[in-house]
């Protein structure tokens, strides 16, 4: 089982001590924050670096559908698209996942054997997380034995504005170890914060150091369910804290903003961040994913626009 | 073009939310032009049938306005000050439009309505600009004696009643529109009830000038039958009682006073009616703004305080 | 920085701007010729292309302008105040509407980059013209008596490292209380005032109520001097000021003056650290540090002081310095060769002295004038760099280790422009800013310029306030 990277084994000896070391992170200025953001927003991605934004951020796509009205061939039908998302150009990336509820993991395992693309599976009572720990720790028991390649956690929001950082951290540690697989590769963890939820940006950071100690491979913002999800803002914040998390420990965790990125334009700017921010060793489907459905169809009609000169239109995509 | 092409002719309507709806009520009232300034409402011909609001477009038009308080009262100074400067850009653009309808309204003579719309126009000028100045001409750091910061700044109070005087149907409209929107309040505005149709025609002229839905809501109709709700709503912080006549005020007063709603009486006058070309001053935009005083301690820069 | 994700090249188009061979100056609302026919170049900073050839204005021009500016007073003056509002709203609106092709052409003629000029300096021009407009009918209510007169004719200079935003800051309320202006624009950068001629012609301004006369040094100083000015104001070099404040001496003629700086930003251990080290860039690279209110000396406290210059080490190599017109550009070019070489001539003046100089790794272009952004580590108070302004990209670090001496530090400078704080905690802001000799003080936030809010400097980096209620003022006959 991983443990805390030892440089900081000292900050989750207790609550109180877990605590000291979360509110002894640097504060976050609101206003400086957001218009930092704002103005990496403002970087202009033309012709080849805007081509290769876009296939970029296509093979960074966690293509994904959590809807209770979710079937198998809803399922089957996302993977094919994953696989092959421009029936019409086989040059174009895969994406690099496909995100369902544990229930859909095996349906989703078997229609992508041998393609690459990966099977993320949300979990522990994913979104709200309002369940027993068994039942949590069931939940990703579910997942990890159907096939999954990544398990997408919720952390209990409740404790964590409560200030039960330790529950949190206990918690997180739990979902890791059930990751582990005997007779293959542990499924990659990703902890979802909620930033809608967090509210503030003091919490996000705190939230992000939190997750990395008690082993993340990846931080997430948000399940795509509530009314704030990814922002430029929020994801800028994420990206600090891992980019400092490696400088203080040698250890790299990925990034993933899910909800509310549905354009090509939002994508790249997301990159930007990402180039500017942590730097070209996050420009890869192994450390920055997008959390999106609809995000995709806008990218394969940036695409076709970039090789054919024309403005492509929503009937030349599949709507899967 | 012939000279007996056939009209087309306006259904005027409320703006209520940014949009144009009818009443609720389906009713209607016969507008008429007046004949002279010194004729009587209603003995000239008919202009148009406008709509007679009820309390349930009342009840609409708080709902809308508190909806926009808040992106309202939260943008820029700088921000509102374009908005209500774009209200006089447009303006100026329909200007022969209420010439027209102020001259039938208010029974005056075309370059007599010319003068009253150009006024008008120069009004929203007047408190386009004061929208990033009240602030500094009202607020200011107090010195307290004691170490610390302290800060008033004026905010705006809320949703506000705004009973539209009755005589003068459009710079007096104006008049008392601009100062409560230019300060980040919200309006529920009651027309003049004899004259609603460049009130009504102001609706569209807002619509198209960034201003956001909801910020300016304007009814027609009977003005103590709209007004009476209005006054005693409880989520209407302020009412401004200018077309009320004296008896009207007083019982509008009274049902303000259960949530201690900012009361702007009518104006006194002697005989005649309120000259509304006279100088504004900045009374109108104050009377609709609290005042947040911030203190904050200013510590001293060391344990043993400065030696500096 | 090489990348995967390279930025391929996203240049403005400079299609959008239209500059003709050669201009006159602006006097009495025409286009004009010098007396002595005199004109020089002015070029592109990035590039060293000609632009135009601009007239030169003279002493007889100087005395041609005030003339018409005298005789436009009368009327203007005159003018009820909610007409020459009305004048301002409109010169605004057309600087919103002409807003990326005077962005474009203030970027090649100064060099500073677009991104810039477009998100910064256009939008504050239009802001400050708005804001003006906004007072002219409004003077009573704003504290200086019933019915403030205006002083008559302005004699304005103006620097080159804000073209058309200096122009805005005076010609703005000097038009509002109702002075009418001769105003001269650096001799580097004269193109955007003379557009601005052309914006007062369409606006329908009076003529004579706003002259534009490119010049140097020498014309300036004939404007200054000239008898019938009422009013002059500068912003510029404190050596320039302090002659300007010798030759009005003995006469009737307002001054303002808006001088250098050598403003502290001041780091403590709580601040927040990511948004200080965009504060710091801001504060020093913003406009190639070619800002007299630029954050120019860093005072860190040392507790932090090694993590944060590891943080600004690494912020600072991901500046992307190149064409000015490029939309991805951070840093572009020094205004003039002079320039460059006085700033060329402090950062070896700082090694000299033994402080340690770092630049960003970046590769210059090898036409144009170009300075890569640079820091120097162990300054002291001693050292030139830390008392010196450089006027360039150059930030001095220093250290403190509490509060009273990151103040002492601060004030110990003839200078007293601006200065900044980094803390979380609300208290210290308040007290250090009590404390802080400078006019203007910026906590967790930095260079954030605002129409409604005044600017200007203690001590030695000039008198009077431009913006807000407070930079009418300068423009009434208040006394």
């Amino acid at each position: 089982m991983p443990t805390t990277a030892p440089a900081f084994s000292d900050a989750t000896a207790s609550d109180s001590a877990l605590r000291r070391f979360l509110h002894g992170l640097p504060g976050v200025d609101a206003v400086g924050l957001e218009a930092r953001a704002a103005s990496l927003g403002t970087r202009s991605i033309k012709t080849t670096a805007k081509a290769y934004a876009i296939d970029l951020a296509i093979s960074m796509i966690d293509l994904t559908t959590l809807e209770g009205a979710d079937t198998p061939g809803k399922v089957r039908a996302l993977a094919a698209k994953a696989v092959h998302p421009d029936p019409t150009d086989r040059t174009t990336p895969r994406t690099a996942a496909v995100c369902v509820y544990p229930d859909m993991a095996a349906t989703a395992v078997a229609a992508l054997a041998g393609s690459g693309v990966k099977v993320a599976s949300v979990a522990t009572a994913f979104p709200a997380g309002r369940a027993a720990l068994d039942v949590k720790l069931a939940d990703v028991r579910d997942a990890v034995a159907a096939g999954a390649d990544e398990i997408d956690m919720v952390i209990d929001r409740g404790a964590f504005l409560s200030g039960r950082y330790l529950k949190v951290y206990e918690e997180i540690l739990a979902v890791k170890a059930e990751c582990a697989r005997a007779d293959g590769p542990d499924a990659r963890l990703k902890v979802i914060f909620e930033t809608g939820e967090l509210s503030t940006y003091d919490n996000i950071r705190r939230a992000s150091w939190l997750g990395m100690l008690a082993g993340a491979d990846f931080i997430k913002t948000s399940t795509g369910k509530v009314a704030t999800n990814a922002t430029p803002a929020n994801t800028l914040l994420m990206l600090e804290a891992v980019r400092d998390f490696r400088a203080q420990t040698g250890v790299q965790i990925g990034v993933k903003p899910a909800g509310g990125i549905r354009t090509s334009k939002d994508a790249v700017k997301f990159l930007v961040l990402v180039n500017e921010t942590a730097g070209e060793d996050w420009l890869d489907n192994h450390w920055f994913r997008f959390g999106a459905s609809s995000l995709l169809n806008d990218l394969l009609m940036q695409r076709q626009k970039l090789s054919t000169g024309r403005y492509s239109g929503p009937d030349y995509v599949t709507v899967d | 073009m012939s000279d007996n092409r056939l009209s087309v002719f306006k259904t005027y309507k409320l703006y209520v939310g940014g949009k144009f709806p009818r009443s609720e009520s389906g009713r209607v009232y016969e507008v008429t032009a007046k004949k002279s300034a010194t004729g009587e409402a209603g003995t000239g011909k008919w202009l148009a049938n406008a709509p007679q609001s009820s309390r349930k477009d009342a009840r609409d038009a708080v709902v809308a306005a508190r909806k926009a308080f808040g992106g309202w009262s939260g943008a820029t100074a700088y921000n509102r000050g374009q908005v209500l400067y774009r209200v006089a850009e447009m303006l100026e653009g329909r200007k022969e439009q209420f010439v027209r309808e102020v001259a039938d309204a208010e029974g005056l003579s075309k370059s007599k309505a010319a003068a009253v719309v150009d006024a008008a126009i120069d009004r929203w000028v007047w408190y386009a600009g004061w929208t990033d100045k009240i602030g500094q001409v009202v607020g200011g750091a107090n010195p307290v004696a004691g170490p610390f910061f302290n800060l008033s700044t004026p905010e705006p109070t809320g949703v506000v009643t705004v009973l539209a005087p009755q005589e003068s149907s459009f710079l007096g409209l104006v008049s008392v529109i601009a100062p409560v929107i230019a300060t980040g309040n919200t309006a529920v505005v009651v027309a003049s009830a004899d004259s609603p149709l460049p009130a009504l025609s102001l609706g569209e002229v807002l619509a198209t000038s960034d201003l956001p839905g909801g910020v300016v809501n304007i009814l027609s109709g009977n003005t103590a039958e709209i007004a009476a709700p209005l006054a005693s709503h409880q989520d209407v912080n302020a009412i401004d009682l200018t077309g009320a006549d004296a008896a009207l005020a007083k019982e509008l007063e009274i049902a303000a006073a259960d949530n201690l709603k900012r009361v702007v009486r009518p104006q006194p006058v002697d005989g005649g009616s309120v000259d509304w070309t006279a100088d504004p001053g900045t009374h109108r935009l104050t009377a609709f703004l609290e005042t947040k005083t911030v203190w904050h301690p200013t510590g001293a820069l060391g344990a043993s305080g400065s030696s500096y | 920085m090489a990348s995967a994700f390279e930025y391929a090249p996203a240049p403005e188009s400079r299609s959008v701007v239209d500059i003709a061979p050669s201009y006159g100056l602006f006097i009495d609302g025409e286009f004009t010729e010098a007396a002595d026919g005199k004109v020089f170049k002015t070029v592109s900073p990035s590039t060293e292309e000609v632009l135009s050839e601009v007239a030169q204005a003279g002493a007889a021009d100087v005395d041609r302008a005030v003339k018409a500016a005298r005789k436009a007073f009368e009327k203007w003056s005159a003018l009820p105040g909610s007409e020459r509002a009305k004048y301002l709203f409109r010169i605004a609106r057309i600087i919103q509407e002409r807003s990326r092709e005077l962005a474009v052409l203030e970027t090649l003629d100064n060099g500073k980059p677009i991104r810039e000029t477009r998100d910064a300096d256009l939008p504050l021009v239009a802001a400050h013209f708005f804001y003006y407009a906004g007072w002219a009918d409004k003077l009573d209510h704003a504290g200086y008596g019933a019915n403030p007169r205006p002083l008559g004719v302005a004699g304005q200079v103006i620097p080159w490292n804000f073209p058309l935003l200096m122009l805005a800051w005076k010609i703005a309320p000097a038009l509002a209380t109702g002075n009418t202006v001769v105003l001269k624009p650096a001799e580097t950068t004269p193109l955007s005032a003379l557009f601005f001629a052309d914006i007062c012609r369409q606006a329908g301004l009076p003529k004579g109520v706003v002259n534009i006369l490119p010049g140097y040094g020498d014309a300036g100083a004939a404007l200054v001097a000239h008898e019938d000015v009422n009013k002059v104001a500068f912003t510029g070099s404190t050596a320039v000021g302090k002659a300007i404040a010798r030759q009005v001496a003995g006469t009737d003629k307002r001054v303002t003056l808006e001088l250098g700086g050598k403003g502290a930003n001041i780091v403590f251990d709580d601040a927040p650290i990511d948004q200080a080290v965009e504060g710091i860039v801001t504060g020093i690279f913003f406009n190639q540090g070619q800002v007299c209110c630029a954050g120019s000396r860093l005072l860190v406290q040392e507790s932090v002081q090694d993590e944060l210059l590891d943080s600004l080490k690494r912020r600072l190599s991901t500046l992307r310095l190149g064409d000015p017109l490029d939309k991805n550009t951070d840093i572009g070019a020094i205004n003039s060769a002079e320039q460059l070489a006085r700033i060329t001539a402090l950062a070896e003046t700082g090694e000299a002295e033994g402080a340690e100089r770092w630049s960003a790794p970046c590769d210059l272009p090898s036409s144009g004038y170009w300075f890569a952004p640079t820091l120097f580590t162990n300054v002291t108070q001693a050292h030139t760099i830390a008392r010196d302004e450089i006027f360039g990209p150059v930030l001095s670090v220093l250290s403190f280790r509490t509060p009273d001496e990151a103040v002492a530090k601060a004030n110990n400078s003839q200078y007293g422009l601006s200065a900044g704080i980094w803390t979380e905690k609300g208290s210290r802001i308040l007290a250090v800013a009590n404390k802080l000799r400078a006019g203007v003080v910026w906590a967790n936030t930095f260079n954030k310029f605002d129409p409604t809010s005044p600017f200007g400097g203690y001590k030695e980096s000039g008198f009077g306030r431009e913006g807000g209620r407070h930079g009418l003022e300068a423009y009434l006959d208040v006394r």
